[in-house]
């Protein structure tokens, strides 16, 4: 495959797990700013701080506003961060390939982007909204896997998707780490308004039968294999479809992704902790950068 | 019932006869239309409307500052052409392509043509369309033009005329196809009725006729488009998805020891042939024009020593120039010793001075054309011109004759378009699609027709707000 193509499908599957990572993380800022302060409400600048976008957004609008910050984050087009940057960044990597994709594919995300650019216009983002990008993003994931064909554009697809996943899931969770590290004052709703951002909620319950607690939390969305946004289950899938990539030159990238599974395979919750969460944050975010630049190397700008 | 305009006296209708009545090989749709109501056939134009957009068969105009996609407007009543005519047409449109191939290769070595007295010389080789770094390049099968693009128009007279050949990128095929995939979507009754010959295989008669552009065994194929931006980006991408191709840009290509690779996840991979939609001077930076980046540096090189094919060759525009078209019956006589079947339209050379003086004194009658314009730009309909117009283009013609040529204008046949009055008659053009490997001469049966949604407009051309409509050849 051309490295041109294999970098738009890379890219085009990244701005749409961003968008819908996005969209769970700010429903969960909107439940929790509903929250009374004392509960771990009020906590609106999470998003900006997520996605680096905090400096730009005091520049423009000053403090934090909750349904300012909502907005900023959903429909504005002049920061690149948007929700709506984000599908309209998809879209286009999409309309480079889209002799590469097939049509049920491309009708899907350009009519996510025809529809956005529509919403954008309606004002505030909401929880209707965020419901909407979620469910785009299952769609355009749906016509993906009911109709493309399992060749490398599939793979360099999924990994996009993965490695995306696995950067928001960390990025997820050290924002919300005041949160874990204070490991037993479970704070009931938070908790829940997190695990139902991950589409989690239910999972605990069923595998835990107990109110939600830090060390849990952080065990499910870390090192549990069966659960799908989880670090691991994303470590699990990029070397999955690395190691299907034809060629040698991902051998950089094949090494580090499968020392990133291992690494995540044989980690107990204790020994994060005693690490220290933040460190052990730290460590992944750049373990992910580093593995991204590696596909980029070996893949996506080859000569 | 709709309400159906008839056509104006004096013209050439597809459909209706003057009088009213239909004509044979309409009867079954204008029945079938009649028993129609409006509002559903309005729901099914909105369907369509809503379909293309979210497909995206969109096109990007250029000047325009928004950058925006439009949709070509798509006419939901086909233009049917009965098969006996279209068996003329089709030889005609092979003759002509034979032809055209046949002065390529001429012009290109030998200049016999020229040498005889029946294409002047300073019409080809003071050409800015001529490159004189193709003279002497032998390519493969003799084969210069592997797809043309025939515009046809058909006369109050009834006959159809040749009215330009594009023989360097000619673009639209896509629309032929997506137009019937819409028709066949929104109206499979309609199909069950007649025998519509299909067309749908035309991205396999490209492939095998791009592969047989080459004399290597089992050869890489490519589209190389300038990207994304391009008006025709669309079609780029949907050819090279229908053949199963890379769809390249200038960027993924590069030359190593006068060879072509393609640089992919697993390397670099050679091609073999080019089926390029890119103007000749984008090519290669280092033979045409030095600031493009579209191109690929050193091109030219392993093009001219054979190692890659480009389709269509470089320097083909100089036989689809306005120029040269008015000799293109004569070479048909030259090279084929053959009658032409198709005949072009009356044309008169401004660089002629009588011919100037004939073209000033009836310039309200005439059609203007700029010798290399293209699009629907730079040209005056004298009958629909203001006095100003007139006066401008009296002003050009005098300043630079060798810049013009005129026709007559002609009545272009209309055909039933969906208007907001209705159904009123509107004029169409026809493009069939010819692709050649030097032995054989293949088409579909009809290509794009287009239509000027504009009462009484004769301009087609979809940056000036024409539509398409699905062309129905009916088998017997």
């Amino acid at each position: 495959m051309l490295s041109r193509t294999a970098d738009h499908l890379f890219w085009m599957a990244r701005q749409m797990e961003r968008a819908e990572n996005l969209a769970r993380l700010l429903d969960v800022s909107l439940a929790v700013s509903l929250l009374p302060a004392s509960r771990g409400g009020a906590d609106v600048s999470a998003p900006l701080v997520l996605t680096g976008t905090l400096d730009a957004y005091l520049a423009r609008h000053g403090e934090p506003d909750a349904s300012r910050v909502l907005a900023f984050m959903s429909f504005d087009a002049g920061n690149p961060s948007s929700i709506l940057s984000c599908i309209r960044h998809a879209r286009d990597n999409a309309h480079a390939v889209r002799g590469k994709i097939t049509a049920e594919m491309w009708m899907s995300i350009n009519a996510t982007w025809l529809e956005a650019r529509e919403l954008a216009q309606g004002g505030a983002g909401d929880q209707a909204f965020f419901d909407w990008v979620k469910e785009r993003s299952h769609l355009f994931r749906g016509a993906t896997h009911g109709t493309c064909q399992r060749t490398d554009a599939f793979s360099f697809i999924r990994l996009g998707t993965f490695i995306e996943r696995a950067d928001n899931t960390a990025r997820l969770l050290e924002v919300k780490r005041h949160l874990l590290d204070d490991a037993d004052a479970a704070d009931y709703y938070a908790w829940s308004a997190l695990l139902r951002a991950v589409g989690a909620f239910e999972a605990y319950h069923a595998l835990y039968r107990d109110a939600p607690s830090g060390r849990r939390v952080a065990e499910l969305l870390l090192l549990r294999p069966d659960m799908p946004r989880s670090l691991r289950a994303c470590f699990d899938e990029i070397y999955k479809w690395l190691a299907r990539l034809e060629g040698d030159n991902g051998r950089a990238a094949k090494r580090l992704a499968a020392e990133l599974r291992a690494a995540q395979a044989y980690t107990s919750v204790d020994e994060v902790f005693e690490a220290g969460l933040h460190d052990y944050l730290t460590r992944m975010l750049g373990d992910i950068t580093r593995l991204g630049a590696l596909v980029h190397e070996a893949y996506l700008e080859a000569a | 019932m709709h309400a159906l305009t008839l056509p104006e006296p004096g013209h050439f209708d597809e459909m209706l006869l003057q009088s009213g009545g239909i004509r044979s090989h309409y009867r079954t749709f204008a029945h079938w239309l009649q028993a129609q109501s409006p509002s559903v056939l309005a729901q099914k134009r909105e369907q369509a409307n809503q379909l293309f957009h979210r497909v995206g068969i969109t096109f990007a105009l250029y000047g325009d500052d928004a950058g925006a996609e439009r949709l070509i407007p798509f006419d939901t009543i086909p233009r049917v052409i009965p098969a006996a005519e279209w068996e003329k047409l089709e030889a005609g449109l092979a003759q002509r392509v034979r032809a055209l191939n046949a002065f390529l290769e001429d012009i290109y070595h030998e200049h016999r043509i020229v040498k005889a007295g029946v294409v002047p010389g300073e019409q080809v080789f003071a050409n800015a369309q001529y490159q004189p770094l193709m003279q002497g390049v032998n390519l493969p099968g003799a084969v210069w033009a592997q797809v043309t693009g025939v515009d046809l128009v058909r006369h109050a007279d009834g006959g159809y005329y040749v009215l330009e050949d594009n023989l360097r990128v000619p673009s639209g095929v896509s629309y032929m196809l997506e137009n019937r995939k819409m028709m066949m979507r929104l109206f499979p009754e309609l199909f069950a009725r007649h025998a519509i010959a299909p067309v749908d295989h035309y991205p396999t008669l490209l492939l095998s006729t791009l592969r047989r552009a080459c004399a290597r065994e089992n050869p890489t194929v490519v589209v190389l488009t300038p990207g994304h931006h391009n008006s025709a980006y669309f079609e780029h991408a949907f050819l090279a998805q229908q053949m199963g191709v890379e769809l390249v840009e200038g960027r993924d290509l590069f030359v190593r020891d006068d060879h072509v690779y393609m640089r992919t996840t697993a390397g670099h991979k050679a091609v073999d042939v080019i089926y390029r939609r890119i103007d000749d001077t984008f090519l290669d930076p280092l033979a045409f024009r030095p600031d493009s980046m579209l191109g690929v540096p050193g091109l030219m090189q392993a093009y001219r020593k054979g190692n890659v094919v480009l389709a269509n060759a470089v320097g083909t525009g100089v036989a689809d120039d306005k120029s040269i078209y008015p000799y293109v019956p004569e070479m048909i006589r030259y090279y084929l010793g053959e009658t032409p079947i198709l005949d072009n339209v009356e044309t008169f050379q401004c660089r002629h001075p009588a011919e100037l003086d004939h073209v000033l004194a009836n310039l309200e009658r005439l059609v203007v054309k700029e010798v290399h314009g293209a699009g629907g730009y730079g040209m005056l309909v004298g009958p629909a011109a203001t006095r100003a117009e007139l006066d401008e283009f009296r002003a050009r013609l005098l300043a630079q004759p060798e810049n013009y040529i005129a026709q007559p204008t002609l009545c272009l046949s209309s055909c039933p378009t969906f208007v907001e009055a209705g159904i009123a008659p509107r004029h169409i053009d026809l493009r069939p699609f010819v692709l050649t490997d030097g032995r054989e001469t293949s088409m579909v049966a009809g290509g794009l027709t287009r239509v000027a949604l504009r009462a009484g407009s004769l301009v087609v051309n979809s940056s000036q707000g024409g539509g398409t409509k699905d062309t129905w050849v009916l088998e017997e």
